[in-house]
């Protein structure tokens, strides 16, 4: 059995199961890498999901082709269990797939990518189960699929319609994996903090518990009993106003004179905004009438993000 | 005549719209075939995850030639009148033919219309039908502009007879019409050529597609019960579930497996409800303890270890479904142990409706007309409250989040769970019924006062906030809650006035929106006793209001004259739900409409009760007899009244009588009134009935003999007055002026 991946970058199924959640994650990478995506980054803050990556949110809208692939560190305060659940977690992975316009083979593509990682298509059952996705706070919805193995929802699967308000022409596909699900389903672990983080056999093995399992015990009782909901208010209301102030700005700079839209910093408020408002929702401090309205703020937001991001050049405005 | 074939291979199709999208497709196309002129044999519409497929037999090879002839303008008529009939027509004037008619030469023109090849009309129809297809939702994908359910990847179209196959030319939006298609995406990847239909079945089901949802779906529920049986077990029937999961697979396998004893003391509901909705799972229950199991996953291909990682993925998947469920369960049962409050309490942070507050404040509501309808039912006043205090209390639990339509049902659980007595448990689970016309009503005591508290709460609430049903528009379904009153109450036997706790629940809103002032809320309460103890709405409102000695604030004058008004109309939506439901039944609409017109209609067992008697008895002799006498009596009567300008009702004296036949009716009314009164005292309408229709003989015999316009004014009043007294004894079962025929 091979143990290591060295060589398999090109190649879009390296042999033999992994043995460890980062290898999961290489092997993605190598795979998408070999369909042509560019491997980028985490964003550098705090989000719910995946799809709040500029890489995404913005990137799907206008015409420019684009395909990008990546992991994304995800947070949602209200799924916190101090690391006791199996399953569930308040600081999670996620691996994003973009890629627009969508391509006719992308099913077979995603199909590609669960061999890669050790899904062998001859024993397992492999399905593809309607879900229509849609984020209030984006403004965003797409239709497509929750795509089940034996059962188990793997991967989100969908063709994005709208962003921000806006239509996507053309229409961008976005896969998203449940990285420890996912991982949990294919090195067969029933309890997310045993899952081998790196090599079992390495010189000092780790467990998914040995690097999350206290972080999972004090963002819950930070995310549930102690966050200080009136700093997290006013921050809400802070990231919102900047968000709009930046976005009012000239459209010239009157330093340089160059035509800079700035979508993408007021972007980062939006994300901002959308956070604080998850975990304000954590504390359990916002009723179910303020809900709708503090949602509608941040779609707001969103699709203010989304009109300007269409008037730039990765928007696809001429240049 | 050649066959058609036509598939429309797609990424999957969603399977809750796989059955309508074939029928649609068959729709779409055989019409606009048919309206081209090809006639057809015979259509099937089939479809699997991946495909609509629509087959036509004997399809005509070409539409007919038509011939169509058109008259145009008289031979000598102008030239400019001649070119625009030609040019009209499309023939030159060499091509027109003169013909004698009556009215002198006249042009025609012979137009023929060629038939055209079948490929060419199946080709526009097929265009159409792709562009407009109803799909409940649909997509862009790629860089295209063309909208499907989820993409679309070829489309196979093909004509074919003895001579072979012919692919129809055809191309939409850069995907062009072929004569291959693919087997299974699994087990039998790749295209293949396909000749006609026959050919395109056994192929596919060589590679492992079975074409007919309903052959799916028999295969499925075939091996489920067999192996279910096989294990002494048997499978919970769900048709819905079956349809559904015929529509996720193309090579159906069936799997058992059992569940963890771990999860066996949840309660069934929760097993099943958790299977079916995140697994699509049927339930496999074992006959002689009635508890779920097992359950029956259907997978999607064959494999070579006889699907055993399928099943133990599938398990694994189940356990950590269930472990939540039984968390869940496990919490729950700890607060509904301690008593429940903190449940009710959190409801207070749950709008029910901006206008109407929070869940806490209808609970409230609730609870206090609950108390009000508890007599009723002979149910205890306390107890009515109490169980409508608990009966949403289940709202706040986590199995109820985490499975909305588990609502009611973990209300019970967790009622009994608490220790309440079993009736305010089953009260919890109960009080949402009926939801439908055919859901079974409750006729446990406090089941029905709380389902009537709850859905009179709605409707008087909606009706406070001008929020009604228009047209086809009903969100908060609202005609669904009238009925469900309307069948509590006429299938408990209920008699109460319904107005009047229309009425106190409508104070109750008003109190809540607006009595935010002591003297307002002051007044209301007075006003709610008022209602309660005299039961007339207007006047007790009025009663109330003028006997205060002060300012009233001015919402409160306004409702004087408003509130009255919204409770008619409630009332007048309960008579249309009523009417609707009756109708059904087979009672005819006019004898509705005579029986609400009489006093005590909100009363509604009373109501049906007259209706029914009535209606049974229109159909008799006697019934037809009494219609009769009492039309040609009231006709003459109305007449004279219209006539005079005075009402005929004062009481007739025999004294004046003339005629033997006027002495008969006399007597026959003395005898008869008190015998009609009796029965309409008891109530029994039929008895009531019978002695109005023995009238009939002595009013046929009156009007033989008489003339009741008598030169005599004395006489004709007293003839009239007598027509009178004969109206008002038939008037006290129904206003039979309202009855046609």
């Amino acid at each position: 059995m091979t143990q290591t991946t060295s060589g398999a970058a090109a190649s879009s199924a390296p042999a033999g199961a992994p043995r460890s959640f980062q290898e999961i994650i290489l092997r993605l990478q190598a795979y998408w890498a070999s369909k042509g995506c560019a491997i980028m980054q985490p964003y550098d803050m705090e989000v719910g999901a995946g799809t709040f990556h500029p890489a995404t949110t913005l990137r799907s809208l206008g015409s420019a082709p684009w395909a990008a692939a990546y992991v994304q560190p995800s947070r949602r305060p209200t799924d916190g269990r101090y690391g006791e659940n199996p399953n569930r977690l308040q600081h999670y992975y996620q691996y994003q797939v973009l890629i627009k316009p969508s391509p006719p083979n992308l099913q077979e593509l995603y199909l590609g990518s669960l061999e890669a990682i050790g899904i062998d298509m001859e024993l397992h059952d492999i399905r593809f189960v309607e879900d229509d996705w849609e984020s209030p706070t984006l403004g965003a919805w797409g239709l497509g699929w929750e795509v089940w193995c034996d059962g188990m929802e793997v991967s989100q699967f969908t063709y994005f319609q709208q962003v921000g308000g806006h239509d996507c022409a053309p229409v961008s596909g976005e896969l998203t994996y449940g990285l420890e699900r996912l991982a949990m389903y294919v090195l067969g672990i029933d309890h997310v903090m045993d899952m081998p983080f790196n090599d079992p056999d390495a010189p000092i093995p780790l467990t998914y518990g040995d690097v999350f399992k206290q972080t999972e015990e004090e963002y819950a009782r930070w995310n549930f009993d102690v966050a200080n909901t009136e700093v997290l208010l006013r921050h809400f209301e802070e990231a919102e106003q900047e968000c709009t102030q930046i976005l009012s700005q000239e459209h010239i700079d009157p330093k340089t004179g160059k035509r800079i839209i700035m979508a993408h910093p007021a972007y980062d408020q939006c994300i901002k905004a959308s956070h604080i408002f998850n975990l304000l929702d954590a504390r359990g401090v916002i009723s179910v009438t303020e809900r709708q309205a503090y949602i509608g703020r941040v779609r707001a937001l969103a699709k203010q993000c989304a009109d300007a991001f269409v008037q730039t050049e990765a928007g696809g405005q001429a240049a | 005549m050649p066959d058609l074939l036509i598939e429309l291979f797609s990424e999957e199709i969603p399977a809750r719209m796989q059955a309508r999208a074939a029928e649609d497709l068959k729709k779409r196309m055989t019409d606009g075939l048919v309206e081209a002129g090809l006639t057809y044999a015979a259509a099937h519409a089939l479809s699997t995850p991946r495909r609509l497929t629509l087959a036509l037999e004997g399809l005509l090879a070409e539409s007919p030639t038509i011939r169509e002839e058109r008259k145009g303008p008289k031979v000598g008529a102008p030239d400019k009148a001649v070119e625009g009939f030609l040019r009209g027509a499309g023939i030159s004037r060499d091509q027109l033919e003169e013909r004698d008619t009556p009215k002198g030469a006249v042009y025609f023109a012979m137009i023929e219309k060629p038939g055209r090849p079948a490929a060419e009309i199946i080709a526009e129809v097929l265009e159409t039908t792709i562009r407009n297809f109803p799909w409940p939702k649909s997509m862009r994908w790629g860089a295209g502009s063309l909208r499907w359910v989820r993409p679309l990847q070829s489309i196979l179209c093909i004509l074919s007879d003895e001579a072979g196959a012919e692919v129809v030319p055809f191309e939409i939006d850069g995907l062009t019409a072929g004569d291959t298609t693919q087997g299974h995406r699994f087990m039998a990847p790749g295209a293949f050529v396909v000749s006609s239909f026959e050919d395109y079945s056994v192929k596919l089901k060589r590679a492992h597609v079975i074409l007919d949802p309903a052959e799916r779906a028999d295969a499925i529920w075939h091996d489920a019960t067999n192996q279910a049986f096989a294990a002494g077990l048997e499978v919970v029937e769900d048709k819905g579930l079956l349809a559904e999961v015929a529509g996720l697979v193309e090579w159906p396998v069936v799997l058992m497996g059992k569940i963890d004893d771990d999860f066996l003391g949840l309660p069934p509901e929760v097993l099943q409800t958790s299977m079916k909705e995140h697994q699509k799972f049927f339930s496999v229950r074992n006959p002689k303890t009635g508890r779920i199991e097992g359950f029956i996953t259907v997978a999607n291909r064959e494999t070579a270890d006889h699907g055993a990682t399928i099943l133990a993925g599938n398990q694994k998947v189940l356990s950590a479904r269930l472990a939540d469920a039984k968390f869940f369960w496990e919490n729950d049962l700890r607060i509904a142990k301690a008593g429940m409050s903190s449940w009710t309490e959190a409801l207070a942070n749950v709008t029910f409706h901006n206008k109407l507050g929070t869940q806490a404040e209808r609970i409230e509501r609730i609870a206090a007309l609950a108390r009000e309808l508890a007599p009723v039912m002979g149910a205890d006043a306390d107890l009515a409250e109490q169980a409508a205090r608990v009966a949403k209390a289940d709202l706040s639990s986590e199995m109820v989040y985490e499975f909305p339509e588990l609502q009611g049902l973990m209300g019970r659980y967790y009622a009994e769970a608490a220790g309440l007595p079993q009736d305010v448990a089953n009260a919890c689970q109960q009080h949402y019924s009926p939801l439908g016309p055919s859901d079974d009503v409750p006729t446990e005591a406090l089941s029905v006062v709380v389902a009537l508290a709850d859905k009179l709460d709605t409707l008087t609430g909606f009706w406070a906030i001008d929020e009604k049903p228009t047209g086809s528009k009903d969100p908060f379904a609202l005609r669904r809650a009238a009925l469900g009153v309307i069948r509590l109450v006429l299938e408990n036997d209920i008699r109460t006035p319904l107005d009047q706790h229309i009425d106190a629940h409508l104070l109750r809103h008003e109190l809540a929106q607006n009595g935010d002032d002591a003297v307002s809320a002051g007044l209301m309460k007075d006003m709610i006793e008022e209602i309660a103890d005299h039961g007339v709405f207007g006047s007790a409102v009025r009663t109330v209001l003028d006997a205060f000695d002060g300012d009233l604030p001015k919402h409160m004058e306004e409702l004087k004259e408003s509130l009255p008004d919204v409770s008619r109309d409630l009332l007048g939506f309960f008579h249309d739900r009523l009417k609707v439901f009756l109708r059904d039944q087979g009672i005819r609409h006019d004898v509705i409409d005579a029986c609400i017109a009489m006093a005590g209609n909100d009363d509604l067992t009373l109501l049906v009760k007259r209706a029914r008697a009535l209606e049974a008895f229109l159909t008799t002799e006697d019934g037809e007899n009494l219609l009769q006498g009492f039309k040609r009596a009231n006709n003459i009567l109305s007449q004279a009244e219209e006539k005079d300008g005075v009402e005929y009702s004062f009481g007739a004296d025999k004294k004046f009588a003339e005629d033997e036949s006027e002495n008969a009716l006399f007597d026959a009314l003395e005898l008869g009134e008190g015998a009609i009164s009796s029965a309409i005292e008891a109530e029994d309408f039929a008895a009531a009935m019978g002695g109005m229709a023995a009238l009939r003989q002595p009013i046929d015999a009156f009007f033989e003999a008489v003339q009741v316009n008598s030169d005599n004014e004395i006489v004709r009043r007293n003839r009239l007055n007598l027509l009178g007294q004969i109206r008002k004894v038939c008037g006290q079962v129904a206003d039979l002026t309202r009855l046609e025929g």
